[in-house]
């Protein structure tokens, strides 16, 4: 098993198996994972394409099901709940940074960044989004509407909304796939100051070492397995 | 509670960033063509209901033989009605030596409620409009008493009526409720009512027939018939257009299948483009359900907000469509001031409420469905596009839209036979499009020679298959409604006015005595070309299968006053060309007997079917017979028409007379007078003025259905473009590769021109075969008409199809290769 160093998991995979049908048979696209990260701590999972990595954020983020095995959070079973039992439990809990950024295009800037902090019922999600905002440098692009905003910029909102409502685990999902170098670097800069500072815990996936090297630990998949 | 706030607080924001505006858009148009259209065929159909009221002078008469106690005129005048009172009864009229039997109709002033008098200065003056009644002293006379009261009678002769001299002032040339049924009644004598007393001629045993006549506001008029009805002496009787004229009533209905049938043939295209657009508004949105339940939203709570944001969204658009609505059907009757002109009554609030009440049957219909749907979208889609949510199933979605279209078709026409027919028509059209466009997508799909626009165009229509087989479905639905339109207009339309020729006979002669029948044909075929003399027996319905009419219950209060009057029957060798058997068989020879065929509506009301027992009293002696075959007939043909019909030798000597109708040239007007002159006990009835209210009630059915046309044809451009759209981002990206990879933009957009094209001359083929049956359908089930097919429609359906699709579907996408491959690829 993938252990981490430090006290109490936060994050608990046990046995995580997916398989899923296909034309040539059942394909099994993840075998068997167990992880624990302890909190506080920054894990990156490397792997070439396919090798599993999306599945695996899914499945500890409890986006998907798996075909067998187990997932905790802050020691709370993820699988033994439903869809609406694992959103519920999410909330306010987990944030997201992925490689597209899925910003709600007919939402500004500071509506994004709002949006988990509504959903959460929190008071003054409008100022909270305002310092968020502030912290990655888009003070003055509140008003801006996806479209209006550059890669960089884009992330760096989807950033702000990730770590606004305090989650206790951040997931990552390529977070600088879709930009240039230079861009990404000051991404990754900006999230790991951030995770950091809040002392959050952060799962990130990617392909890139370099990026991978920031992480505290680093686990490799190939083929559905944790190497 | 929570998440309707969150909806409606992303509400505001979406309609800022105009996310929402495409549904919005649908919708509003949706509502807009319905309620403009609601708007005109309400005031339309009020101005039709209002000339039809014309027939009886007013909305409603309370008739009675005994004075008609002053409460009654208090209860009007409480409920702010307008009233009038008549009195008539038959009396003998003298001028010096000449006398002649005249209907003396005493009026108060006002009369009549509905409709106009006419009347001339004398006999060679044009007839013209009056709001007056005479005054007191006065008399206004029927032309026909004055021929009978001999040579020289004119205008400015003295009368004596009873104790009272009166002057003739004018000739009454029409009176709305002069009526058409083939009554023996004697020429019009039109007094003042305050003149009534003086004539000394009512006294106890009179035939006098009083009448209130009451007008006004539809709820003031439900309320007095309420508080009247149960309290009615046993002389007294409420009439309202339900009992007017078969002729009549018959040209309103049809009026008012025409006008529905528009109306809901915009409703449902409208629909077709709310179901795209809604459609669109769901999967544009998947990926924000997905990251919404990512940070942690329920389905409950993504539901309730998005319901929220639909409702808020619906009822915006409805508002908005109801304004536009309002304002179209005002520019349109402004438009056509010089021919609907003033004549219309202002419009009500009911198609706002319709418009309203609508909007959420379509979106529930059409909305509802993908909306629920889109909330079931896994959150693992922000991870993997290809995830989406699990489908309703087509048995809730087709479920849905049926209750939709059956809740939109019940709000608009209220007419379960239409109903039932359309939506057989749309189903089984539906269903034949999406088999016959899975089949033609398919056979096109093979076509794949050519240069590579025309490859890449065709092939896109065969890749996209299930996309390829809704959309022939959707253009083929809207192609088939704008051609059954087309259909509607020029070819049922045309037909109907057609059962109305210019010479359609406007003379009833009634009363025609046996020894008269020979000479009054004679007179007939010497000065107006002809007339046939149709025999007509009076006789009572006694009983049907041997049970006492008097102990029946009967369905409808109309049903029961069929049977309290006397009927007319008649003979006939062959069924005349405007009737139909639809049931039994007619006589093989006329000397059967025992055998009645019955007017298929009659024999409804009476709860009649064939080989039931009719017996009649006739003068006394009793005459039964089996009902061997069910007719319809078209009244408004004007031809003398009867409920029941015998073989001759069944009728033979019973007391008879004759009756026929002849068209008389404006010219032959005096011949007239001549035969009336040579055979004073026969009747003659003008029914000029009723021929004329059928036209102009044909004629604003006519003008209501085209003008319709065009926001049906309106909403059928938006459900192409609705069509067109919903693709788009697809092709966007489709052609940034094509042209990263090499192809001109030229290619790319005769590639989708080839693509348009095909699907718009899939769709109009199906359209045209669609609109042929379902207007075959309409006209020999629904309009009683004939049907003749138009082979034109399937060249316009193929050549408009290909024509309307192709070029919405390049207009709406040659964008896509004007956006510059980079700026699209980067978006993926």
């Amino acid at each position: 098993m993938q252990q981490s160093a430090g006290s109490t998991p936060v994050l608990k995979a046990r046995g995580l198996t997916k398989k899923v049908s296909s034309p040539e048979g059942e394909l099994t696209i993840l075998d068997s994972a167990n992880l624990e990260v302890a909190r506080g701590e920054s894990l990156a999972i490397l792997g070439p394409s396919g090798a599993g990595k999306s599945t695996l954020l899914s499945l500890l983020a409890g986006l998907d099901l798996p075909t067998s095995g187990q997932v905790w959070i802050d020691d709370r079973e993820l699988t033994a709940l439903d869809e609406d039992g694992r959103a519920a439990l999410r909330a306010g809990r987990v944030g997201f940074v992925f490689q597209s950024f899925h910003l709600v295009p007919a939402l500004t800037a500071l509506e994004n960044v709002m949006l988990p902090l509504e959903l959460a019922g929190r008071k003054d999600a409008a100022g909270k989004a305002r310092e968020a905002l502030d912290v990655v440098g888009l003070a003055r692009r509140v008003g801006h509407y996806p479209r209006q905003l550059s890669g960089g910029e884009r992330q760096r909102v989807a950033i702000a909304r990730a770590f606004v409502a305090e989650p206790s685990v951040l997931f990552a999902d390529e977070p600088t796939g879709n930009l240039d170098t230079r861009t990404g670097d000051r991404i990754a800069d900006l999230l790991f100051a951030l995770n950091e500072d809040r002392g959050t815990t952060l799962v990130l996936v990617t392909h890139d070492t370099h990026l991978a090297e920031r992480c505290r630990r680093q686990v490799e998949m190939d083929a559905g397995r944790l190497l | 509670m929570r998440s309707v706030v969150f909806g409606l607080r992303q509400v505001g924001r979406e309609l800022k960033s105009g996310e929402v505006r495409v549904l919005a858009a649908a919708l509003a148009l949706a509502v807009a063509a319905m309620t403009a259209v609601g708007f005109f065929t309400d005031r339309i159909g009020r101005a039709v209901e209002l000339r039809s009221a014309e027939v009886l002078a007013a909305d409603l008469v309370l008739r009675s033989n005994r004075p008609i106690d002053t409460s009654r005129d208090a209860l009007a005048g409480e409920l702010g009605l307008d009233t009038a009172r008549t009195s008539s009864f038959p009396s003998v009229v003298l001028a010096g030596d000449n006398s002649a039997l005249a209907d003396i109709e005493a009026v108060s002033p006002g009369y009549p409620l509905r409709g106009q008098l006419k009347t001339s200065a004398s006999m060679d003056a044009e007839s013209g409009i009056t709001d007056a009644v005479p005054d007191p002293g006065e008399a206004w006379a029927d032309p026909r008493l004055l021929a009978r009261l001999g040579e020289g009678a004119d205008v400015g002769m003295v009368l004596e009526v009873g104790r009272i001299r009166l002057r003739v002032t004018r000739l009454l040339d029409y009176r709305p409720d002069q009526g058409l049924g083939f009554v023996e009644f004697a020429p019009t004598l039109m007094i003042n009512l305050s003149d009534v007393e003086a004539t000394g001629l009512i006294v106890p045993g009179s035939r006098v027939s009083y009448r209130l006549l009451v007008a006004g506001e539809p709820d003031a008029l439900d309320t007095f018939r309420k508080r009247v009805e149960p309290v009615l002496g046993p002389s007294e009787r409420l009439r309202d257009l339900e009992d007017a004229q078969p002729q009549i009533r018959s040209s309103v209905e049809r009026a008012g299948r025409f006008i529905g049938l528009a109306s809901v043939v915009s409703a449902l295209i409208a629909a077709v483009a709310v179901a795209m657009a809604a459609r669109r508004f769901a999967s544009r949105r998947m990926t924000t359900v997905a990251l919404m339940k990512c940070v942690g939203a329920t389905r409950g709570f993504v539901l309730g907000a998005t319901l929220t944001q639909l409702a808020v969204v619906g009822l915006l658009a409805a508002l908005a469509g109801i304004a536009v609505g309002y304002l179209a059907q005002e520019g349109l009757v402004r438009l056509l001031s010089a021919m609907v002109g003033d004549q219309l009554p202002p419009p009500t609030l009911a198609p706002a409420v319709s418009g309203l009440v609508l909007s959420g049957l379509v979106l529930a219909g059409f909305a509802l469905v993908p909306v629920i749907e889109l909330c079931r979208t896994p959150p693992g889609r922000v991870l993997r596009r290809d995830l989406l949510p699990a489908s309703a199933g087509p048995l809730v979605l087709y479920g849905a839209a049926a209750a939709g279209v059956v809740g939109l078709l019940w709000w608009q026409i209220r007419d379960a036979d239409l109903l039932g027919w359309l939506l057989a028509g749309t189903v089984g059209a539906a269903a034949a499009l999406v088999a016959s466009g899975w089949l033609l997508v398919r056979l096109a799909s093979r076509l794949r020679g050519g240069g590579t626009a025309w490859r890449y165009g065709l092939a896109n229509v065969g890749r996209r298959g299930r996309e390829s087989i809704a959309q022939v479905a959707a253009f083929g639905i809207g192609l088939m409604v704008l051609i059954l339109l087309t259909l509607v207009r020029s070819g049922l339309l045309d037909q109907w006015r057609a059962t109305l020729p210019e010479d359609a006979p406007n003379r009833f002669l009634i009363n025609i005595q046996p020894d008269e029948a020979d000479p009054v044909q004679n007179f007939l075929a010497e000065h107006f070309g002809g007339g046939t003399l149709v025999p007509l027996v009076r006789a009572r319905l006694v009983s049907v299968n041997g049970r006492d009419v008097a102990d029946m219950e009967f369905p409808s209060p109309r049903a029961a006053r069929l049977v309290d009057r006397e009927a007319n029957l008649s003979w006939a060798v062959e069924p005349s060309p405007d009737n139909r058997i639809i049931a039994g068989q007619w006589w093989d020879s006329p000397k059967a007997t025992g055998q009645v065929s019955v007017e298929e509506e009659f024999a409804r009301d009476l709860g009649l079917s064939l080989g039931d027992t009719l017996s009649f009293d006739v003068a006394g002696s009793r005459l039964s017979a089996e009902i061997t075959s069910l007719r319809t007939v078209q009244w408004d043909s004007f031809n003398p028409n009867f409920f029941m019909v015998f073989p001759p030798a069944a009728l033979e000597g019973y007391p008879r007379t004759y009756i026929s109708s002849v068209h008389v040239e404006r010219a032959d007007r005096g011949q007239v007078l001549e035969l009336v002159r040579q055979h004073p006990s026969v009747t003659v009835i003008d029914i000029e003025a009723a021929l004329d209210q059928v036209r102009s009630i044909m004629d604003q059915a006519s003008l209501a259905v085209q003008y319709v046309f065009l926001f049906a044809l309106g909403a059928g451009v938006l459900v192409m473009l609705a069509v067109v759209q919903s693709t788009r981002e697809e092709r966007l990206y489709e052609s940034a590769m094509l042209r990263t990879l090499g192809a001109k933009r030229s290619v790319v957009l005769a590639g989708v021109a080839v693509e348009f094209s095909a699907l718009g001359v899939l769709s109009g083929l199906l359209a045209a075969a669609g609109a042929t049956a379902v207007a075959w359908i309409l006209a020999t089930r629904v309009f009683n008409l004939e049907f003749s097919p138009d082979p034109w429609v399937w060249l316009a359906g193929t050549l408009g199809g290909m024509v309307l699709v192709g070029g919405a579907g390049v207009l709406a996408t040659r964008s896509v290769v004007t956006h510059a491959p980079v700026n699209v690829l980067k978006r993926y």
